[in-house]
């Protein structure tokens, strides 16, 4: 069970938070002009690492408020957490 | 007192007796005993019979490795519990345990012919034969199985005790209340930690409190009486929190520890007056350090599992801890030192005890102790046979040839009525690897031991590869030391005394002169799997350890492999040539020990296992005898009987009241988002199919929302209360979902949008009137307001007051009748709903549930979300191409309604089914098939909405069918168990197609 440090709260249980899954997705802004493949590229292809992975949480039973988090997969150890907007670390 | 009870010891009173009952039978005890300790005192060995086999077995050890003595306490009360482990249950008056798996009884049991039969019971054998025919699994092989294979019985009546959790924070957990454990807890303590010690069994001290021999002393006192001064004062410390009877159950990651307390399993049944049993404590520590010690290994030679032989330090516990002597002739079978410290604690009591050591010499002090007090040694051997059928009587040793992996010379029997062993020592590394440690192999002693990455959790003493009292109090004090980043420790000087142990041989598998194929090697006791098993498995081709587990089973049992696991690896090993360390071990998962299920669920039971949502118009609901049904968290009335009435009666009466003069729903529970903001209508055109820029100041509009993939997702109505302020209704169970769906939008894909998102469900109540009469009542309840047409149409809204209270009403419909939603601020919610029964009433207002509203919308064709949807259907496969705008750039999931999959013309589309008989009304969910003839019969769409109608006098249906938009008048079947029902597909619009009733 991760503790995992709301940027606007503070350090929480994992238990007040949902997973958005992959981070840095953005959504095409003129979707009409994509291919049905570059529409699926977005829509369904996920990374799924085995490593560090950037994802998306959601403080969902505190602030309501969406951040980022750099999460290594193996070993669940997060190494960065950042707002949405802001630039990914290294 | 009983013969076996030998010597007086403070950890058992003897001035207090005990009477308990095991399979039937009286016997006492003294208080400070466990179940197993009392069993032993009184002479019986024989708890239980093996799983496959049916062999006689005994008592092994003395903790929660015990395989063997596993029983069923309190039988045919309230309290009963299967799987209790004799060696750790405390000895209480009145105890009644009996022997699992030993049916019809532990002294003879039919099972027993297993035994003779095993050559015809190999690894696999339930997987190879159960296999076929069929039709005997339900009739022969599982009630079979079932008979003889005693995993105990779960209670029948509902449990009486309580549970609790608590959830705690500490700077410093400590697992384990030995000597490594006491050392740690009193550093970090000392050291200003708010430190929280953990112990299983009722007091500290591990096997130190027992342990007084020559030969280990600590500051020249004997290591018990030091461990008895540590713990006197580590109680006096203010920081330090110690649990006893508290067994830690899971290590998740970031130092999340589960553990159980028990409160309440040691007391007499008459003293626990169904108050708390257990506590699940949850903790959170910064700092953990395990301290778990380490388990003695048996040793795998020709049956080596009669009652009667068990585990060194175990007949060492019972003889100095309990005073109980397991046998008055005892032999020791060991690999290594530690089993002489048994020896001499016999000899020293003036009982006899001769030792089988595989190893060819051993010169360390506690050795020579033992040799000096007379202990016969027979060097270089091994046991090749044991014998006695319910309680072991004698052996047969030979000698070991020079690299151990045969026998040589000549057979030598002698008698015992007890055989300890010691295949040396295993660290519970359980914890570490549970909370994602990694494991190093340590060649000389065959032991894995933590690889310590984590900063945040250490291993000290015996649970980390220290077997020796001097390692294991200096090491501890030193790792601690660093880990807490304390500079200076009372242990520091520290002054040691310990035997040394210099001379190590180990042999997973002792050699025998029969072949391998006929000996009886067991390497898990509870799940019979023997060293010929393993072997057996390697043989057939499975590789990993994990496979080799599950085929043979072992390792699988409640133990969970903690004295069989290294075996089976060595053993492995040794067979497929490769070196232990490379195959890695099974996982170790939580819990460590098995929980109750009440620990897990706590207090979360009966109506406190989920929230419970009541509109504020409840109370009337039931007292209008209401039957609910649950939406989600929501309690809704679902149909509201009038004497006897049935559930269909009911709603026949009900629909019919509504279309024919009016009918009142709570419409409250409806999903309710407030949306304010200069951005708003930008807002609402991105999420909704259709166009919302135009919608007027005071107007409604239906909405419909998918997902990205293009699937539909919710429906509702929005009204238009402001320039920039809206009310969006989404439905009962979608309510969460959308606001979490639209806030993700908002502040990930648009920041850049003005807009805010309140949730107001709980704020505001709704009654729902409809009918041709509706609007009569309404004009009566508000007699200032003009309800014509003109000046109130339908899809508007209007504020309005009750008593100086303001409210809002909306002209909606959901049933196609004329219908006005009332809605309040929920603390008036059953006021407005009573006014307005009040005002019906010479109109026969008939209050509906949901099972009506369901019945007059499908009369309508109107969808339900989540019914007739399921997350594969998008607008235009509903048939509702209308609502999806083609002049809007962008919404949630408009490109895909165009992707190859969501064109294709024979996607399953919702259409409306007539049964031939219009009595017969479909069952929903039944597949719908064109062939009936065809094979395999292809099923080409399912019923999702069916009903009587009492308007229409007939059966109708709304069903997803393939290329359904083309089938209008087409003949379909729908199969059923015993005859096939003719439908034809129709429009999905039963009733008023003109839509002449909602101006009525
Ligand atoms: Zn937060």
């Amino acid at each position: 069970m991760f503790l995992i440090n709301c940027p606007y709260c503070g350090e929480r249980d994992q238990s007040e938070f949902s997973c958005g899954g992959e981070a840095h997705i953005i959504r095409p802004k003129q979707p009409t002009e994509l291919s049905d493949d570059e529409w699926a590229e977005y829509l369904f292809m996920r990374k799924n690492i085995k490593g560090v992975q950037f994802e998306r949480w959601n403080h969902a039973h505190g602030c309501r408020k969406w951040f980022n988090m750099v999460r290594d997969t193996t070993n669940d150890k997060i190494h960065a957490i950042y707002k949405m907007g802001e630039k990914p670390p290294e | 007192m009983t013969k076996f009870r030998v010597n007086k010891t403070k950890h058992v009173d003897q001035t207090k007796t005990i009477s308990f009952n095991f399979d039937g039978k009286s016997y006492h005890g003294f208080e400070g005993d466990t179940l197993a300790s009392a069993l032993l005192a009184n002479g019986v060995h024989l708890v239980g019979r093996s799983f496959k086999y049916h062999r006689p077995r005994g008592i092994i050890s003395c903790g929660s490795e015990e395989p063997n003595a596993i029983c069923q306490i309190n039988e045919d009360t309230d309290l009963t519990e299967p799987n209790v482990r004799a060696t750790e249950i405390e000895l209480y008056e009145g105890l009644k345990a009996s022997s699992q798996n030993c049916w019809p009884s532990v002294n003879f049991d039919i099972g027993g012919i297993n035994n003779f039969i095993s050559p015809f019971i190999p690894a696999g054998f339930y997987y190879k034969t159960f296999m076929w025919p069929k039709s005997f699994w339900k009739k022969v092989y599982e009630p079979l199985i079932r008979i003889s294979a005693g995993l105990g019985k779960s209670p029948t009546k509902p449990d009486p005790e309580l549970y609790d959790h608590k959830h705690v924070h500490y700077d410093v957990l400590i697992i384990g209340g030995g000597i490594s454990g006491i050392i740690a807890s009193k550093i970090a303590a000392k050291n200003n930690l708010k430190t929280l010690l953990i112990e299983d069994k009722n007091i500290l001290g591990g096997s130190t409190i027992f342990q007084k021999n020559e030969n280990y002393k600590i500051n020249n006192k004997y290591s018990s009486e030091w461990i008895d001064e540590e713990i006197y004062e580590l109680k006096k410390l203010d920081n330090l929190t110690i649990k006893t009877r508290t067994s830690l159950a899971a290590y998740h990651s970031y130092n999340y520890l589960l553990a159980k307390e028990n409160i309440s399993d040691h007391l007499p049944l008459n003293k626990r007056n169904c108050g708390i049993r257990q506590r699940l404590w949850k903790i959170r520590a910064d700092k953990v350090i395990v301290a778990t010690g380490a388990i003695e290994r048996p040793l795998v030679f020709n049956n080596n599992d009669r009652p009667g032989i068990m585990l060194s330090n175990s007949v060492k516990k019972y003889l100095d801890f309990y005073g109980v002597s397991c046998g008055f002739n005892n032999v020791i079978f060991t690999n290594n030192d530690s089993a002489y410290e048994t020896a001499v604690s016999f000899k020293e009591k003036g009982i006899p005890v001769e030792i089988i050591d595989i190893r060819k010499k051993s010169n360390s002090k506690i050795v020579k102790n033992a040799e000096k007090l007379g202990v016969k040694i027979y060097w270089n051997s091994t046991i090749v046979n044991t014998f006695g059928h319910r309680k072991i009587n004698s052996i047969e040793i030979m000698n070991l040839s020079e690299d151990g992996s045969n026998v040589v010379g000549d057979k030598n029997r002698i008698k015992c009525d007890c055989l300890a062993l010691s295949g040396g020592w295993t660290p519970m590394v359980h914890m570490h690897t549970q909370s994602g440690g990694k494991l190093d192999f340590r060649e000389i002693d065959q032991t894995f031991i933590p690889n310590e990455i984590d900063e945040n959790h250490i291993n000290v003493g015996s649970c980390n590869g220290d077997f020796e009292l001097e390692d294991i109090i200096k090491n501890t004090n030193n790792k601690a030391k660093n880990f807490l980043k304390v500079s200076e420790t009372e242990f520091d000087n520290i002054s040691v005394l310990n035997s040394k142990e210099l001379d190590k041989r180990n042999i997973w598998l002792l050699p025998n002169l029969i072949s391998e194929g006929k000996c009886k090697s067991f390497i898990d006791f509870q799940n019979d799997s023997t060293a010929k098993d393993i072997k057996l498995a390697l043989r057939e081709g499975f590789k990993s350890i994990e496979h080799v587990k599950r085929y043979t089973t072992t390792g699988m049992a409640t133990d969970q492999g903690k004295l069989s696991n290294m075996h089976a690896l060595g053993i492995i090993a040794d067979t497929a040539g490769v070196k232990m360390g490379t195959l890695g071990t099974t996982t170790f998962r939580p819990p460590f020990t098995p929980l109750t299920f009440g620990s897990i669920v706590g207090r979360s039971v009966g109506k406190f296992f989920d929230i419970t949502r009541k509109t504020s118009i409840h109370e009337w609901h039931s007292q209008n005898n209401a039957k609910f049904e649950n939406v989600g968290q929501w309690k809704r009335p679902w149909y509201y009987p009038i004497n006897e009435e049935g559930l269909h009666d009911a709603v026949q009466r009900e629909s019919k009241a509504a279309r024919d003069s009016a009918g009142i729903l709570d419409a409250s529970t409806l999903g309710k988002i407030d949306i304010q903001g200069t951005d708003a209508s930008e807002f609402l055109n991105r999420v909704y199919t259709n166009a919302w820029s135009k919608l007027g100041i005071g107007k409604c509009r239906y909405g419909l929302m998918l997902n990205e993939d293009g699937m539909v997702y919710d429906d509702g109505v929005t009204t238009r209360l402001g320039e920039n302020h809206y009310l969006m209704t989404t439905t009962t169970g979608g309510a969460a979902n959308v606001l979490s769906k639209l806030e993700d939008y908002l502040q990930t894909e648009w920041p850049e949008l003005d807009v805010y998102l309140t949730s107001v469900t709980d704020h505001y109540s709704t009654a729902s009137i409809c009918g041709p009469n509706s609007k009569k009542i309404l004009t009566k309840i508000f007699p200032d307001k003009d309800f014509s047409d003109e000046s109130f149409p339908h899809m508007s809204y209007q504020n309005a007051k009750i008593d100086m209270i303001n409210c809002r009403i909306m002209r909606i419909s959901f049933t196609g009748e004329l219908s006005y939603e009332i809605n309040i601020e929920s603390k008036y919610g059953k006021s407005l709903w009573e006014k307005c029964i009040e005002a019906g009433k010479e109109f026969k207002i008939t209050p509906y549930g949901t099972e009506t509203m369901h019945l007059l919308r499908a009369e309508k064709g109107f969808i339900i979300v989540g019914q007739d949807t399921d997350g594969t259907m998008t607008p235009i496969d509903l048939q509702m191409d209308w609502i999806v705008s083609k002049k809007k750039y962008d919404f949630i999931g408009k490109r895909s309604l165009y992707r190859s999959d969501t064109i294709k013309e024979d996607r399953k589309q919702l259409v409306g089914l007539l049964t031939d008989d219009p009595n017969e009304v479909l069952e929903e969910g039944a597949q719908i098939v064109s062939d009936i003839n065809k094979k395999p019969i292809e099923m080409i769409g399912h019923v999702t909405s069916s009903y009587f109608s009492p308007n229409l006098n007939k059966s109708i249906a709304l069903a997803v069918v393939k290329s359904g938009k083309k089938m209008n008048g087409k003949k379909l079947i729908v199969p059923m168990e015993n005859k096939n029902i003719n439908v034809t597909v129709s429009d999905t619009v039963f009733l008023d197609k003109e839509n002449k009733r909602i101006n009525a």
